[in-house]
C-alpha cells in the first residue's frame, strides 16, 4: 500500500540516484577528519600491550615490577592472570599506560611472564594431521546424493578451496578512553557498532567487582569517520576494556590503537575453508547432485557451517563439514561471512564440471540459473557481463592457445541479503533555515553520512549542500551496527520518515499562508514550499522556516515502522566476470579486467555505490592473487603479519576494472545493502579464469606461481 | 625499538671511530629503510646509530663510480649507469624508498628471511638451536648453497647486477682504505658470529667502481606485483660480444641463495655461443643444475631459469 514516505518514482528525484562525492571526502583527504587514533585530549597517557609470543601456553607467573619501576609507567593491567591459557601467538596479556608510546614500549619490554608451553597446531589444510583437533560440524543431506552421482551421465570430483586472511583495516583497531567521573565515560572508537560498544564496555567492566557500576547510558561513544573494518570492529575488545580501566586507574584519558602485526594477529581473520567436491550433471548441463566434504578454521574456537553448495542448490546435496581447532587468531566476521571461500569452492567445481560437459560456463550457469533463488536476474546479469568483458570473443575452451603469455576468462555469481537494520532518525528544521538529520550510526567509510544528506536533500527539496548530517554519536538516536549490509537500507528509511514528518510540520506552518487547508495539498520543490494545484502559489524554504520564530521542528523516523511503508528491501544477486593473462613459464597471474555487475534495489548515490564494488573488487584480487596468513608449524608463529610479504595489490596490479549497477531495473524493491555481495565472488571468478588460460586447475587461492607450476606440472608441462 | 645513542659525523673516518669492533654495538644510517624496522622490530638493538648524513663524497653517481649513500632515485635519474642496473633499480618499485633508499644500503640490507625478522637470528633457530627454515615455511627461501645453517636469501637486487659488471667496492675500517670486488663483499654465514657480509663491523661501505667495458647486460626479475615487491628470482648477466658471438659472460642470480649467486657454468655454456633462445635455455639449465630446493620451494628452481634466460635474451636484445 503507498504510503506518504514512499520514495519518489524516478522522475520526480532530484538527488537519490545521482553521483555525489562523499561530504567529508576534503576533510579525509587533507587530515583534518579526526579518527579515533588522531584524538589526543589534554593528559592522554598511551598503552600497549603484552602478547604471548607462544601459540599455545598456560602462564605460570607473571612479573609487572620491571615494568611498574620504569619512570613515566603510570598503570599496569592483566587481560589475562596465571593459570589462564593464551592460545595463539601475539594473543592479549596485559595493557600498559605511560607518558609516552615509547615509554609504554620500554615497559612491555620489561614486563616478565612465564610459561608452561603446551603443544599446539598452527595448519589445517592437510586436516589428515589434524588428528584431536577435528570438531564435527553441519551434516546435511537432500534427495539421494549417491544416487545421483551413479546416474549422472557425467561427474568430477576435485579439491577446492581458500586460505586464510586478515581484514588489513587502512585503521587499526583501538580506541581512546577517558573515563572522567563515576559514571561519565567517554570512548573515542575505532568501530562498526556506535550503538553497541556502550554497552558492551560497560558488561565488561561489570565483571570487576572493584570497579563502580556504569550502564550503558553512562558511557558515550564518538565515532565520526572510521578507517575500515569490514566485520571486524563490532566489539570493545580486551585492549578497549583495559584502556578503560587504566584511565580509571590514573585519571586520565588513555589510547591503545593496534600495531600493525597486532592488527594482523589478534584482531580478526576470515576463515579458511577447503572442500573434496563431487558434482554430477545431465547431459544437458543441469547440474543434479553437489556432495562435498569441508573443513575450515576459525581460530580455537568453533567456526559457522559452510554456505554450500552456492546459490547453486541442485535436487540432490550433501554436506559434511568439520571444524579444525588451530592456535591461530580467531576468526571474525569479513565481508559477507563464509560466501566468497563458499563461492570458490562451488563455482570453480561447477566450471570444471561445465569443461567436462563441454559446455562454456556461461551457457552452463545461465541454464542452472533455475537451480537458484533469482533466475532471471542472474541470466540477465551475466549477459550484461559476459557484454562488458566481450566473453564470446576472448572464450576459448581451457587450455587453448598458445606461447608463453596464455589469457583466459572466468566467472562467478553470487547472493546477499542486505536487509535494513533497525534506525532511528531525528530530523530539526530551524527557524535560520538549517536541516539537519541527527543519527547513532557510522560512517565506516561507506559514505553513509552522504547517503543520509542526500535522502535528507530529496525530501526536503533541497541541495545537498543545504542539509547537515550529525552521526558517528552516541548521543544520537540510536541505529544498528554496521555490518551485514544493512546499514543503507536502515538509515535511509528512518531518516526519510524522519524527514517526511519534519516536512509535515513545516507545511502546516505555512499552510494559511499558501491558502491551504491541510498539509496535503503542499509540497516541497527546488527549495521552496508550494501549492500541488498551483505551484505558483510557493513560499521560499528560508521564508518558510523563519515562519517557525522561535520552534525548532524536530521529528523522529524508524526502521521499522509498521505504518511506514516498505523503503528496504533484501536479497540481490551478482556476477563477477575475470581477464587474466598467466605466464606459462612462470605461473605469475596479471589481471587484465574485471567486470561487476550489480543489484542492489533503489542506489542512493550513484557514485559511493561503485566505489563500494571497487573496493571490494581490488580486495578480492588481493585474497585471490597474493594474501595468505602464514603460520610456521615448528614455532607456531605468524611469519607474514607485516604488509611486506602478507601482500596486498598496488594501483598496477589490479587492471582494469568496469562496474555496472543494475540503476532503473530493480528500484521499485526500495534500497539494499551492498558492502558484502561485490566481495564475494572476486576470488571464484579469477581461479576459473587462470583454469580457462591454462586448462589445468590451481585447486586453492591465493592463486601463486607455486601452485600455478605445479599444476601445469600435474597436466603435463605447457602444451 | 630500545633506547641508542645517535652520533652524525662528518666524516668517514670520523664515522669508522664511533664504530664497534663487535656486531651489534653500533648500527649505520643511511637511508634508514632498512635499519628503521629492525630498530623498530627490536632485531638490531644497537648503543649508538651513526648517521652517515653529514659525510660528504659517499654520494653521486657517474660512469665509473656509485657513492655509497647515493639514493635508488639518483641512480635512476643518471643516464650513464648500465642496462642490468638500472633494470634492477626500475625494480625498487616505492616511490619512498626510492626517494630515501640509498645504493649501499641496498647492497648491505638485512636478509627479509621471515625467520630472521621475527627474532630467530640470521640462522633462524629456535631456542633449542633448530633451524626453522628446512621444515617450514621455505618457500621465498634459498635454492642453491643451502646446505645449511643458512638458508635465507640474499636481499639485495643491485648486487647480482653489479657483480655481473664486475664492479668493485670501497670500504674503510680503521686500517684505511680498502677496495675488493664485490663479490667479496658477500658470504654464506657459517655460524651466528657472522653475518651475510664480509665488512668488519668497524667498516664503512664507501662507494661502488665500475670498470666500464662495454658488456651488453640485462637484470630480470621474477615477481609478483608491481607493487613493491621481492623477486622471487632475479638474474642479471653481462656479455661481451664478437659479432653475433658471445666472447665471455657473466651470469649473476638474486633472491636464490644466501649470497649472490655467480654460475661459472651458465658463463661456460655461453662462452663461443650466438644467443638464442636454446641456449639461453642450456644456460639457464646449466645455471640451476646445482640446485637443492627445499620442501616448499622446488618452484624457485623454474622461477630462476626464467630469470637467466630472459636476462641472457634481454641483454642480446
Amino acid at each position: 500500500m503507498a504510503t506518504k514516505y514512499d520514495w519518489p518514482s524516478a522522475a520526480d528525484r532530484s538527488v537519490i540516484g545521482r553521483s555525489v562525492s562523499r561530504l567529508d571526502g576534503a576533510e579525509k583527504a587533507t587530515g583534518r577528519a579526526k579518527y579515533a587514533y588522531d584524538r589526543n585530549p589534554e593528559g592522554l597517557l598511551v598503552g600497549r600491550l603484552v602478547t604471548s609470543p607462544h601459540a599455545n601456553a598456560r602462564i605460570t607467573r607473571i612479573d609487572a615490577s620491571g615494568a611498574e619501576r620504569l619512570k613515566g609507567v603510570r598503570g599496569v593491567v592483566l587481560i589475562k592472570d596465571i593459570g589462564d591459557e593464551v592460545q595463539w601467538t601475539g594473543a592479549e596479556i596485559a595493557a600498559i599506560a605511560a607518558d609516552t608510546e615509547e615509554i609504554a614500549r620500554d615497559a612491555v619490554r620489561k614486563f616478565k611472564v612465564e610459561y608452561e608451553v603446551l603443544s599446539h597446531l598452527v595448519k589445517e589444510e592437510d586436516v589428515e594431521k589434524a588428528g584431536n583437533r577435528v570438531v564435527p560440524g553441519q551434516e546435511n543431506t537432500e534427495g539421494d546424493p549417491s544416487k545421483a552421482l551413479q546416474e549422472a551421465d557425467v561427474t568430477h570430483e576435485g579439491y577446492y578451496g581458500a586460505a586464510t586472511i586478515t581484514h588489513c583495516c587502512m585503521e587499526p583497531h583501538g580506541n581512546t578512553v577517558h573515563w572522567k567521573g563515576e559514571k561519565d565515560i567517554t570512548v573515542w572508537a575505532s568501530t562498526q557498532a556506535v550503538g553497541r560498544i556502550g554497552a558492551d564496555l560497560a558488561k565488561n567492566l561489570a565483571a570487576d567487582p572493584s570497579l563502580p557500576k556504569v550502564s550503558p547510558s553512562d558511557i558515550r561513544v564518538i565515532t565520526p569517520v572510521m578507517g575500515g573494518g569490514f566485520g571486524s570492529k563490532f566489539n570493545i575488545d580486551s585492549w578497549g576494556v583495559a584502556a578503560a580501566k587504566l584511565s580509571r586507574m590514573t585519571g586520565r584519558p588513555v589510547k591503545i590503537m593496534l600495531d600493525r602485526d597486532e592488527e594482523l594477529q589478534m584482531a580478526g581473520a576470515r576463515p579458511s575453508y577447503f572442500g573434496n567436491v563431487k558434482v554430477g550433471a545431465k547431459k544437458d548441463g543441469t547440474l543434479t547432485v553437489f556432495d562435498v566434504e569441508s573443513w575450515a578454521t576459525s581460530g580455537v574456537g568453533r567456526g559457522g557451517n559452510p554456505a554450500l553448495p552456492y546459490v547453486i542448490e541442485p535436487p540432490n546435496q550433501r554436506v559434511r563439514h568439520v571444524n579444525v581447532a588451530t592456535n591461530t587468531g580467531p576468526a571474525r566476521a569479513w565481508r559477507a561471512p563464509r560466501h566468497p571461500q563458499c563461492a570458490v569452492i562451488t563455482h570453480c567445481a561447477l566450471t570444471d564440471l561445465a569443461h567436462k560437459l563441454d559446455m562454456d560456463p556461461v551457457d552452463f550457469f545461465k541454464k542452472n540459473a533455475d537451480l537458484t533463488a533469482r533466475p532471471d536476474v542472474y541470466r540477465t546479469e551475466i549477459d550484461k557481463a559476459a557484454e562488458l568483458i566481450d566473453w564470446k570473443e576472448k572464450y576459448h575452451k581451457p587450455g587453448e592457445g598458445s606461447g608463453h603469455v596464455r589469457r583466459g576468462v572466468g566467472l562467478s555469481i553470487h547472493t546477499w541479503g542486505g536487509r535494513p537494520h533497525d534506525s532511528q532518525c531525528r530530523v530539526v528544521i530551524e527557524p535560520d533555515g538549517s536541516a539537519s538529520a541527527e543519527i547513532g550510526s557510522q560512517d565506516i567509510g561507506t559514505g553513509t553520512r552522504t547517503v543520509i544528506a542526500m535522502v535528507l536533500a530529496e525530501t526536503l527539496a533541497l541541495p545537498v549542500s543545504r542539509v547537515n548530517v550529525k552521526m558517528g554519536d552516541s548521543s544520537f538516536p540510536p541505529s544498528g551496527a554496521s555490518g551485514g549490509s544493512t546499514t543503507v537500507g536502515g538509515v535511509s528509511s528512518s531518516t526519510r520518515r524522519a524527514a517526511v514528518n519534519a516536512l509535515e510540520k513545516l507545511k502546516e506552518k505555512v499552510a494559511g499562508d499558501l491558502g491551504a487547508s491541510s498539509a496535503d495539498e503542499i509540497e516541497a520543490k527546488d527549495g521552496y514550499l508550494r501549492l500541488k494545484e498551483n505551484p505558483k502559489k510557493r513560499i521560499a524554504w528560508t521564508a518558510a522556516c523563519r515562519k517557525l520564530s522561535t520552534e525548532t521542528i524536530s521529528e523522529m523516523g524508524n526502521q521499522p515502522d509498521r505504518d511506514g511503508g516498505k523503503l528496504a528491501d533484501s536479497g540481490v544477486g551478482g556476477v563477477q566476470m575475470a581477464d587474466v593473462s598467466v605466464d606459462m613459464e612462470t605461473g605469475i597471474v596479471t589481471m587484465n579486467k574485471m567486470v561487476a555487475v550489480q543489484d542492489c534495489g533503489l542506489i542512493i548515490d550513484l557514485k559511493l555505490a561503485e566505489s563500494q564494488v571497487y573496493g571490494s573488487l581490488i580486495m578480492g584480487i588481493c585474497s585471490a592473487l597474493w594474501e595468505e596468513r602464514v603460520y610456521d608449524q615448528m614455532s607456531g608463529v605468524y611469519l607474514n603479519a607485516d604488509m611486506e610479504f602478507y601482500k596486498l595489490a598496488g594501483i598496477g596490479d589490479i587492471g582494469e576494472l568496469v562496474v555496472h549497477m543494475m540503476t532503473g531495473v530493480y528500484d521499485d524493491r526500495g534500497v539494499i545493502g551492498l558492502g558484502e555481495p561485490p566481495a564475494i565472488s572476486p576470488m571464484a571468478a579469477i581461479s576459473n579464469a587462470v583454469f580457462n588460460a591454462i586448462g589445468a586447475r590451481v585447486p586453492t587461492v591465493p592463486v601463486t606461481p607455486d601452485k600455478v607450476l605445479a599444476a601445469l606440472e600435474k597436466k603435463g608441462g605447457m602444451a | 625499538m630500545e633506547a641508542f645513542e645517535y652520533a652524525a659525523p662528518n666524516s668517514v673516518k670520523e664515522a669508522v671511530g664511533l664504530l664497534s669492533s663487535n656486531w651489534g654495538e653500533a648500527d649505520v644510517l643511511a637511508g634508514g629503510t632498512d635499519l628503521l624496522s629492525l630498530l623498530k622490530e627490536g632485531v638490531h638493538t644497537p648503543k649508538r646509530v651513526v648517521s652517515l648524513k653529514n659525510v660528504s663524497g659517499l654520494k653521486g653517481v657517474s660512469a665509473s663510480r656509485i657513492g655509497a649513500t647515493a639514493t635508488i632515485a639518483e641512480l635512476l635519474g643518471s643516464s650513464s649507469v648500465p642496462a642490468a642496473v638500472r633494470q634492477a633499480a626500475e625494480g625498487i618499485t616505492s616511490p619512498q624508498m626510492r626517494a630515501m633508499g640509498t645504493v649501499g644500503g641496498e647492497l648491505l640490507q638485512r636478509p627479509r628471511c621471515w625467520y630472521f625478522r621475527n627474532g630467530y637470528g640470521l640462522l633462524g633457530k629456535d631456542a633449542k638451536g633448530k633451524s626453522l627454515a628446512p621444515n617450514g615455511e621455505n618457500q621465498y627461501h634459498a635454492i642453491i648453497g643451502n646446505k645449511g645453517p643458512a638458508y635465507f636469501v640474499s636481499a639485495s637486487s643491485l648486487a647480482p647486477a653489479l657483480i655481473a659488471l664486475e664492479a668493485t667496492v670501497t670500504v674503510t675500517g680503521p686500517d684505511g682504505e680498502d677496495e675488493m670486488p664485490l663479490e667479496k663483499l658477500f658470504q654464506t654465514p657459517s655460524s651466528d658470529s657472522q653475518r651475510e657480509n664480509t665488512l668488519q663491523p668497524n667498516q664503512v661501505l664507501t662507494g661502488i667502481n665500475l670498470p666500464g667495458g662495454g658488456a651488453r647486460s640485462a637484470t630480470y626479475e621474477v615477481r609478483q606485483r608491481q607493487l613493491m615487491d621481492w623477486p622471487l628470482a632475479s638474474a642479471s648477466v653481462a656479455l661481451k660480444m664478437s659479432g653475433d658471438t658471445v666472447e665471455s659472460a657473466r651470469v649473476v642470480l638474486g633472491h636464490v641463495a644466501p649470497t649472490p649467486w655467480r654460475s661459472s657454468d651458465a658463463e661456460s655454456a655461453l662462452a663461443g655461443k650466438a644467443v638464442s633462445e636454446d641456449t639461453a635455455m642450456a644456460a639457464a639449465k646449466a645455471a640451476l643444475s646445482a640446485a637443492t630446493p627445499l620442501s616448499r620451494n622446488k618452484h624457485k628452481v623454474q622461477l630462476a631459469r626464467v630469470a637467466v634466460k630472459r636476462a641472457i635474451l634481454r641483454a642480446a636484445g
